[in-house]
């Protein structure tokens, strides 16, 4: 592969040569199995959701009873039973994935040396102007193809040690077996009704963060992006797509 | 990469995947005979059944307990799920107050019987308040009166071997021809919900001494620790197998032939 970069001619747009390393082969795999397990699990959990898209908090909420929020779905029932197994086998993968991801990213100190924000990056001002160059639909530079940004690093963070825990053990406690072995667990959020609303809000922020993720991807140049996640590099100063 | 090298990794990598399989097989082996595999354990789903199942087999221990609420935590609001029987005979019980209704009990007991409502009541009776939720969402909180599903097991002696608790609800109906074909609500529960101390064979909910239409009457079973739709209303029959095999499709439950999983401790 390498040889044709030598070779005259053939190296004028020489992209395999040029390329940099950018993500590890754990990053990338966990990176696409949690994609498709996310998307098996918000497809499901939406199935369970609509048998009774009602929101409450508390021990106990049912039709008939004071409700926290009554989402503007129609009510549609017989989708749940696929819905629980396909949720299950999902969240199975995805934690399973999680364990493989987490224990890597400490042993490898990919945490600590790619994701973890440097001191001087967390101001308002420096946040402000990537917020600032986003809206405007500015291009990142070349530069920042090969490390994140402290808001990336942040929403990284924030999703793989606040909202994955968090939506892991809100979906624990709703289990009457394990509540009965850890009490706490479902006490800890307010009771199985408010597990339950809680984990719908984390699913939403999940959503949120897919949706920001993927348009800042686009904005970064969806190909050499996508690319890099499979194949693990970027090419260096100059753009794919 | 030189050829003694590749070679040796095909050696180990060879040892390691055998190992890897014998390790699977003896794994499968022992989660059979610990109880570790549910009914629905086939297809792909049936991976993630198991797994939640298994798990949970070994964090839930038999004494582990449902919490139990004060009488002021009971929900004014508990929904019914499905109505009552259909059938004739359930009509015409109903309409004698459940005189004539007896509860069979058999399979793998010793003394095989059947209980009347009258002679249920007079069984130590025990009032528990728990929660219940179903899985389509909602939950309440209500008091059921009964007698401990463990005494009646007692009563009838459970065979060693026995694995699993089948009940069966008056709105069951088995088809003539085929046995395999069961219709309407029938489930199962293994030893470990079946033995619980809160598990109740219910005659009576919230301070009435007989379950409101539509709750299951005249008996239902309560299984705190799963989803409400394990617990199974409209008592006829209980019996009591080491396999579910040969009942219905062989997944455990009717439900489960509608496509919901069978065990639902979630």
């Amino acid at each position: 592969m390498a040889q044709t970069a030598y070779a005259p001619g053939l190296a004028v747009r020489g992209t395999d040569a040029l390329d940099l390393p950018r993500h590890s082969a754990v990053v990338r795999i966990t990176h696409w199995i949690t994609a498709l397990t996310f998307i098996g699990l918000l497809i499901s959990g939406i199935a369970i959701l609509i048998a009774h898209p009602r929101l409450y908090w508390g021990a106990t909420g049912a039709a008939g009873a004071p409700s926290l929020i009554d989402l503007p779905i129609r009510f549609m029932i017989g989708h749940s039973g696929w819905g629980r197994y396909l949720h299950f086998l999902c969240a199975w993968i995805a934690v399973l994935t999680g364990f493989v991801y987490v224990g890597s990213g400490v042993t490898s100190r990919h945490f600590r040396h790619d994701l973890l924000p440097a001191k001087p990056d967390l101001n308002l001002r420096t946040m402000g102007r990537i917020v600032w160059d986003e809206v405007r639909w500015k291009r990142p530079l070349e530069g920042e193809a090969l490390t994140y940004n402290v808001l990336q690093r942040l929403a990284y963070l924030t999703v793989v040690f606040v909202l994955f825990p968090l939506i892991i053990l809100t979906g624990l406690a709703m289990s009457p077996a394990l509540a009965s072995v850890v009490p706490a667990l479902r006490e800890g959020f307010g009771g199985q009704q408010s597990a339950r609303t809680i984990h719908f809000f984390l699913s939403a922020g999940l959503v949120l963060f897919v949706c920001i993720h993927v348009a800042m991807v686009w904005l970064a140049g969806f190909t050499s992006r996508v690319r890099a996640m499979i194949t693990g590099r970027i090419a260096a100063g100059k753009e794919v797509s | 990469m030189s050829d003694p090298l590749s070679r040796r990794k095909l050696i180990t990598g060879g040892l390691a995947a055998a190992a890897g399989l014998g390790g699977l097989g003896v794994a499968a082996s022992l989660a059979d005979r610990y109880g570790l595999i549910p009914p629905d354990h086939g297809g792909i789903y049936g991976i993630g059944e198991t797994m939640t199942y298994a798990i949970q087999r070994l964090l839930v221990s038999r004494h582990t307990m449902a919490k139990e609420y004060t009488p002021s935590d009971i929900s004014k609001v508990a929904p019914v799920k499905g109505e009552p029987p259909e059938n004739e005979t359930y009509r015409r019980l109903a309409s004698g107050g459940f005189a004539d209704w007896r509860l069979k009990v058999d399979g793998l007991v010793a003394r095989p019987s059947f209980f009347s409502l009258a002679g249920l009541k007079q069984m130590p009776s025990e009032r528990h308040i728990y929660h219940q939720a179903c899985e389509e969402g909602w939950s309440f909180i209500a008091e059921w009166i009964g007698v401990p599903l463990w005494h009646v097991l007692d009563l009838v002696g459970v065979l060693p071997h026995a694995k699993y608790v089948v009940f069966f609800g008056f709105d069951t109906n088995f088809d003539a021809l085929d046995k395999r074909l069961i219709n309407g609500k029938w489930n199962s529960i293994d030893m470990s919900d079946a033995w619980h101390p809160q598990t109740l064979l219910a005659y009576g909910m919230n301070g009435q001494d007989a379950l409101p239409p539509g709750h299951g009457a005249p008996l239902r079973v309560r299984v705190p620790r799963q989803l409400g739709g394990k617990s199974t209303k409209y008592l006829s029959w209980i019996t009591l197998t080491d396999s579910v095999k040969e009942i219905g499709k062989g997944w455990g439950a009717g439900g489960v032939e509608r496509g919901f999983s069978w065990y639902a401790g979630i």
